[in-house]
């Protein structure tokens, strides 16, 4: 069997084992359509959270980030799995007490207003959706390089699978659905990552493997890597290119942003109790962890792997995958010196950050020619898309066609089992918070249920018509997505439950605060003057990748300090969060 | 009730402490510093950044998921006694 017909069987397969389940577990009330009745068992709990929390970025790009990044990579690695140890410990046993069905529902009643709800929900939804973009521009690339489909057409089929089964099932019917597409994108990614390290360090175990030595000789993997990534005139592997503030202010606001992301924080809203919580949120964090700490291996043996099948190589002889990826525009080889050999070093290869091809034309190699002008600057002759690193590297490998098949299901699986999550999280904030709770609280439960479904549809609509339209700025906004939940959401929530004497107005006052701050920084560099976008002209050398932090502390300091100069909360508010704080 | 929530206060600030120590700490104001040592392959700043820290935060929810149910219990048991 070819590729292509292995990837049609596994990811066929794969879609239809979700539909079945969904089938089998649809939602019936309000309460299994939002948060799955509250009756999940915390350990499958956890592996929905991990298959929810894991999108398309973590698994088809992140490892290609970190390949290029090296030490610097570390910033996603402890960023995206640090902040379930705030969640655990700070947020989710407490919310899971206050036993409701949403973010906003808890900001809404702590800050007795439905100003603060309403504010929370437009940061909710704005987070969300830059979210979902990403999820259906991951289906895309799946779909396009290995079903040869239009990257649209891959976009539709993948909104029709999960309008199935979250119109249907509800969080109920994405819960296990989710167990199933964390079952399929874990053993998609670990099975190549074993080969690998097995071809590569003769170790089985990936974690251990790329602090082995290498199969032919003694010299540690990393320590080659750190040699020739010197050679080829960049900063070595294991060394960091970014300062340490900007590193650490970016590690903390994906972890804080992690801990306030509305979608993250449902999942432990459908588990029994709040000791329930506390377990499903350790869980969650080992299933992901077994991707997060397999990732940088991956990364390692790919940098490697990249380097000796290219370096030098005669482009007429150069792997079959290097012209496949060239094919669809995500690879690029510009011969500065005309000698017919691929070049790969430091530096850009050509002006202008993404290719542009010449339609017809092919170079003397047989190559696809480029209309940018080179950058002779440096010797570098290669553009490579880091988001290809993760579906290329079993190619790479010369791995079965059956392993770059399951990879395929893998990234599908991982994207589906994102969108629904976000999905059912922007229906719940719109029909219960914006309908039932602020605009129109004589609906009944069923007609509510259907507002519910009707949202998540016209909200897959959206999400569909923004992946088509493939907006350059998406992919940009998404990292963002966390420094907006670290300093709008978060802060409210945590002092919410440890700051009794937090009022109405320090909430209010220190959400926008956060929200302003962060954003117009971000829009500033990255839309208005994105020229200036660097470490000379950054508020204490602190990107706006790492901006989420300072909006954070600026936020706590002033909800703390209005709320000091304004009347306490009222009485009945201060029980309720003596009540989440008590163990009955 | 009040000292509940102080013993639980109290398991936060160490847990939490550990926590910024193993990722912001080693993973990174340390990290070049403990580049100096190696175990295996690894250079142990950097081993911390991108495995060691991750795991730490995985053993970090057990145990405070341990010291709270053992902390739950007690206060059950005194609360029934009275």
């Amino acid at each position: 069997m070819t590729v292509q017909e292995w990837t049609f069987l596994l990811v066929g397969l794969s879609f239809a084992l979700y539909i079945w389940i969904a089938y089998k577990s649809r939602a019936s009330s309000t309460s299994e359509f939002y948060v799955a009745g509250k009756g999940v068992n915390p350990v499958v709990n956890g592996m929905a959270t991990a298959a929810d929390w894991m999108s398309a970025a973590s698994f088809l790009s992140m490892a290609g980030l970190i390949a290029f990044m090296g030490k610097d990579g570390s910033i996603y690695l402890m960023g995206w799995t640090g902040g379930y140890v705030l969640l655990a410990l700070l947020l989710a046993p407490y919310l899971r007490k206050f036993g409701k069905y949403t973010v906003p529902e808890f900001i809404g009643e702590r800050y007795y207003s439905d100003a603060a709800r309403v504010v929370a929900v437009l940061c909710l939804v704005f987070i969300s959706f830059t979210y979902i973009a990403g999820q259906m521009r991951g289906v895309g690339i799946v779909f396009s390089r290995f079903l040869e489909v239009d990257i649209n057409m891959g976009i539709f089929i993948g909104m029709a699978i999960v309008f199935v089964y979250a119109v249907w099932g509800g969080m109920k019917g994405i819960t296990y659905t989710q167990v199933a597409q964390y079952t399929v994108l874990i053993f998609a990614y670990l099975v190549p990552a074993v080969y690998i390290s097995i071809i590569v360090t003769n170790n089985p175990i990936p974690q251990l493997g790329f602090g082995d030595t290498l199969v032919n000789g003694s010299e540690y993997l990393l320590e080659k890597l750190d040699r020739v990534t010197t050679d080829l005139g960049f900063v070595a592997y294991t060394q960091n290119t970014k300062s340490m503030i900007d590193i650490f202010c970016i590690t903390a606001a994906l972890m804080f942003g992690t801990a306030g992301l509305p979608h993250v924080i449902v999942r432990f809203f459908t588990v029994p109790s709040f000791k329930d919580a506390r377990k499903s949120a350790g869980y969650a964090l080992i299933f992901i962890a077994l991707l997060y700490t397999t990732a940088p291996a991956v990364s390692a043996f790919a940098r490697m792997n990249l380097i000796d099948s290219i370096q030098d190589q005669d482009y007429a002889k150069s792997p079959q995958w290097f012209k496949n990826w060239e094919e669809i525009g995500l690879i690029a080889w510009k011969d500065k010196n005309q000698d017919g050999k691929i070049r790969y070093s430091a530096g850009n290869a050509f002006e202008g950050i993404k290719p542009k091809y010449l339609d017809k034309e092919r170079g003397l190699q047989g190559e696809r020619l480029l209309v940018n002008p080179p950058n002779n600057d440096n010797d570098n002759e290669v553009y490579i898309d880091r988001d290809i690193i993760v579906l290329a590297n079993p190619e790479i490998a010369k791995l079965p066609f059956w392993v770059i098949a399951l990879v395929a299901a893998g990234g599908v699986a991982a994207a589906l089992s994102t969108a629904a999550g976000l999905l059912i999280t922007l229906s719940a904030a719109v029909s219960h918070d914006l309908l039932k709770k602020t605009f129109m609280p004589q609906i009944s439960e069923r007609k509510e249920l259907l507002y519910s479904r009707l949202a998540t549809a016209v909200a897959i609509g959206l999400a569909g018509v923004i992946g088509v339209m493939n907006l350059a700025f998406v992919a940009q906004v998404v990292a963002f997505a966390f420094g907006l939940a670290a300093s709008t959401l978060f802060p409210v929530l945590l002092l919410g439950i440890f700051y009794k004497r937090l009022n109405k107005e320090g909430a209010i006052a220190g959400m926008l605060i956060g929200l302003i701050f962060t954003l117009s920084y971000i829009i500033y560099f990255k839309f208005i003057n994105p020229e200036l976008n660097s470490s000379d002209y950054w508020l204490l050398g602190i990107s706006p990748e790492g901006i989420g932090f300072l909006g954070m502390l600026l936020n706590l300091f002033m909800a703390i300090t209005v709320s000091s100069f304004t009347k306490p909360p009222p009485k009945d508010v201060m029980e309720m969060v003596d009540s989440i704080r008590s163990p009955q | 009730m009040d000292n509940y929530w102080k013993a639980n206060l109290k398991i936060l600030f160490w847990l939490l402490l550990v926590w910024f120590l193993v990722s912001f700490g080693f993973g990174i104001i340390l990290s070049d510093y403990l580049d100096k040592f190696q175990i295996g392959g690894f250079k142990l700043g950097f081993w911390f950044s991108q495995q060691g820290s991750i795991y730490s935060f995985v053993v970090i929810i057990f145990v405070y998921v341990y010291l709270m149910e053992k902390l739950d219990k007690k206060y059950k048991e005194s609360e029934e006694e009275e």
